[in-house]
């Protein structure tokens, strides 16, 4: 039983790095336009990458 | 607007610049006509090539470009709008204004605690899972299960209590004004559910909860995430509509310099161009020109009046032919349109009183499922079960009726209702309005602009006829002459064509000199009407008359007797004349009509149908319908209407087609008995759950799987008001 002790912590600390990484999209500002991300990985130029 | 960019002669956009004072200015745009990647790479590039851009980024999803500018002098938001004119995409400055940044925060931070919420739920439910399995015998020693209880502690006590702030402090607030709102029971359940499962934690007891607090936060974040996201989505829509309406006047210097200036900066005394086609900004009085003024949106007259130097005129009316040189007599809060914002603000303070259905049933079930709780308690305790038993069955009630299916039950309805209704053009304001809109029983039209087009047509005429006037036609920006060029269709406009300023226009149609305009300009002797005709002449022949009118929607008699089929009485009120409005009337088949009515008699009107005791609900484009619109139990306005009327009505409908009215009244009924369907669902399942709870039925795995399993209902029945059954 007291690889629980081990392994309890690990997996909430897993689910813990989710939210960071949700929060971090959020903070990027990447859910403001759906449309316009889709829309540029067609574009051709270079230079207009996404942020 | 010149299809070449001239700096001198081109408006001055300066005043929507943001950030000035940082040095590096900014702009938005509202784009219209966006919506591909050639699209986005091909406006981008454009205006980032422009003079002074430093950056340029187009919102796809929202259609709003923003232009950053690399240093004042050089900004120059006329010469972009004149590039993005020439791509064939017209665009219009957008002031966000502080409220939407505001209320986008606001969402951000119900999103975030909806992540936490879920993280929380998930986690605790995996240290759960052990202890449900030992409830059913499986072999869980009470060490173990202990363990367990503390890792859920552990993960559920921050999470519900980051999560749950949102619920905390509305009730807070509403606690601090003597007031119980819906959340304050949720904020008692979920903090006292806390409280007992930490005692039993500590205690050794099995029966902790803290997987059904973080779970029951998560599923009522949801309802409230889609009741912020249907408010937001509806305030954005309504701010683009106004912004194409572009509340700016074009001011002259005395140095004859044009600048174009947002309505608010404009004073008294301001000498202004309104040139044809635009609406006159405040009320003023003319100094220079002659023109023709549709004042159908203010006073709902379908026929324009000619105005002079000298004459005063009225904010909102739209100037037709000439351009007019006016002097500001009010400044636009002071200008007519303010008269009847007062009589609005009234009628929205009606409105605001109007109890929801939520609340409706909140006010029943709190009261009921406290005093359950209480009795559980005392009741217990009295009958010999101990205190700490008869806490835990107490809590048991609390958690398994807290109003989850109430909380998601009317946001998710409306959502899908007034997704329905956006993929079909109208626009719903709030979840309220649809509700008010399912108890109507009386409609009020308003005639110009609702049940007509609001716009001249030409009657019969002779083909050839109108192919040869077509041409100067095409050259006028006229409504009459706009309507006889779209009858002809696209062509050539006419050569060195001259617009006399309240005549008409002439021109050179195949080499021969010709004239389009009122009677004695084209030299007709007989003239009749005048207003609704167009006289084409050219020269030596004898000239051709054109007549038209402001024709019915095509679909105005069907939505009428649509409505009627579904119980719904009728009737006009219109500022028009007696003669149009009766002709209307009996062309779509209404039987009640008033005509010539001043904006407060439509007023009286609906409050005397008020005090009758109908609920009625007024469609209306018009400045003299805003008055009506707010006091109405329901408001629908056009696309078209005047800025003031689409903020005084609760749902938006554009295109031609007036059957959205008739098919938003089905959304909104189909919404009310989805909502009805799952408050009923939801007081039959505390029917069964709060005396199963009483008993002591009630473990942690049981709550668990009645909550999910509820919302998971109530959820699934508010979708059924997206499938339209109409359409298959």
């Amino acid at each position: 039983m007291s690889i629980l002790m081990m392994l309890a912590p690990m997996s909430v600390f897993l689910g813990l790095l989710g939210v960071a990484g949700f929060w971090w999209t959020l903070r990027n500002r990447q859910y403001e336009d759906p449309a316009g991300d889709a829309a540029r990985i067609l574009l051709d130029d270079p230079e207009d990458r996404p942020l | 607007m010149a299809l070449t960019y001239d700096a001198a002669g081109a408006p001055d956009f300066s005043a929507y610049l943001k950030d000035r004072a940082s040095g590096r200015p900014s702009l938005e745009l509202l784009v219209r006509g966006a919506r591909c990647a050639s699209c986005l790479g091909k406006i981008e590039r454009a205006v980032q090539a422009l003079p002074g851009v430093g950056e340029a980024r187009l919102n796809l999803t929202t259609g709003k470009l923003t232009v950053g500018f690399r240093t004042v002098a050089a900004a120059d938001p006329g010469r972009v709008i004149a590039a993005l004119e020439r791509l064939g995409y017209p665009a219009t400055p957008y002031d966000p204004g502080q409220a939407a940044e505001a209320a986008d925060r606001e969402g951000r931070r119900l999103i975030l605690a909806l992540a936490v919420a879920a993280f929380g739920a998930m986690n605790t439910m995996m240290f759960s899972v052990p202890l449900w399995a030992g409830l059913f015998g499986q072999e869980l020693g009470p060490a173990t299960r202990t363990v367990m209880q503390w890792w859920c502690a552990i993960v559920a006590t921050p999470c519900t209590l980051y999560a749950g702030l949102p619920f905390f402090e509305s009730a807070w607030r509403s606690l601090k004004v003597r007031r119980a709102n819906m959340d304050v029971p949720i904020s008692i359940g979920v903090l006292l559910t806390l409280a007992i499962s930490f005692s039993e934690t500590l205690l050794r007891g099995p029966d902790a909860y803290f997987d059904a607090a973080v779970s029951l936060l998560f599923l009522l974040l949801i309802g409230r995430w889609l009741d912020h996201q249907l408010k937001l989505k509806a305030r954005s829509a309504a701010a683009d509509l106004l912004a194409l309406q572009a509340p700016a006047a074009t001011v002259l210097t005395p140095d004859g310099a044009e600048h174009r200036r947002p309505l608010s900066e404009i004073a008294i005394g301001d000498l202004l161009l309104v040139r044809p086609g635009e609406r006159l900004p405040v009320d003023a009085r003319i100094e220079a020109g002659a023109s023709q003024l549709d004042n159908a949106l203010l006073t709902g007259e379908a026929l324009p009046c000619a105005v002079e130097a000298g004459g005063l005129c009225r904010a909102g009316a739209l100037n037709l032919t000439g351009p007019l040189q006016v002097r500001a007599l009010a400044r636009s809060e002071d200008s007519a349109v303010a008269a009847v914002a007062r009589l609005i603000e009234a009628g929205a303070q009606a409105k605001s009183r109007y109890v929801r259905l939520a609340d409706k049933a909140a006010a029943i079930y709190v009261p009921v499922v406290h005093s359950a709780a209480l009795l559980t308690f005392l009741g217990g305790w009295a009958l010999g079960l101990g205190p700490r038993e008869a806490l835990l069955r107490a809590v048991a009630v609390l958690i398994i009726t807290c109003p989850c299916a109430l909380g998601l039950a009317a946001p998710a309805v409306q959502i899908s209702a007034s997704a329905r209704l956006f993929r079909r053009g109208v626009l719903v304001k709030s979840g309220a309005a649809l509700e008010r809109l399912a108890e109507v029983d009386h409609v009020v039209f308003d005639k110009t602009g609702v049940l007509t087009e609001g716009r001249p047509r030409l009657l019969d005429a002779a083909p050839a006829d109108v192919a040869r006037a077509a041409p100067l036609a095409r050259a006028s920006a006229h409504p009459l002459a706009k309507a006889l060029a779209a009858e002809a269709g696209p062509g050539p406009a006419a050569d060195q064509v001259t617009e006399h300023a309240g005549l008409g226009v002439e021109g050179l149609v195949d080499g021969r000199r010709a004239r389009l305009g009122r009677a004695a300009f084209a030299g007709a002797t007989d003239a009749a009407g005048g207003e609704t005709e167009l006289w084409f002449a050219v020269e030596g022949e004898a000239p051709v008359r054109f007549s038209f009118s402001d024709q019915l929607r095509a679909d105005a008699a069907s939505t009428v007797q649509a409505l009627r089929r579904r119980g719904l009485s009728l009737e006009i009120l219109s500022g028009d004349l007696p003669g149009s409005v009766a002709a209307a009337a009996d062309a779509c088949g209404i039987t009640v009509w008033h005509a010539g009515l001043s904006p407060q008699d439509k007023a009286a009107r609906i409050d005397a149908l008020k005090a009758a005791g109908r609920k009625v609900l007024m469609v209306g484009d018009g400045l003299n319908d805003t008055a009506a619109l707010a006091r109405a139990h329901a408001a629908m306005a056009p696309g078209s209407a005047l800025d003031a009327s689409q903020n005084a009505a609760d749902l938006v409908f554009s295109g031609e087609e007036l059957a959205a009215v008739a098919e938003s009244l089905d959304v909104a009924r189909a919404a009310r008995g989805r909502a009805l369907e799952n408050f009923g669902f939801a007081a039959l399942y505390n029917l069964v759950a709060a005396p199963a709870a009483m008993a002591g039925l009630i473990n942690p795995f049981v709550a668990a799987l009645a909550m999910s399993g509820s919302s998971l209902v109530v959820t699934l029945n508010a979708l059924r008001v997206r499938i339209d059954r109409s359409r298959r």
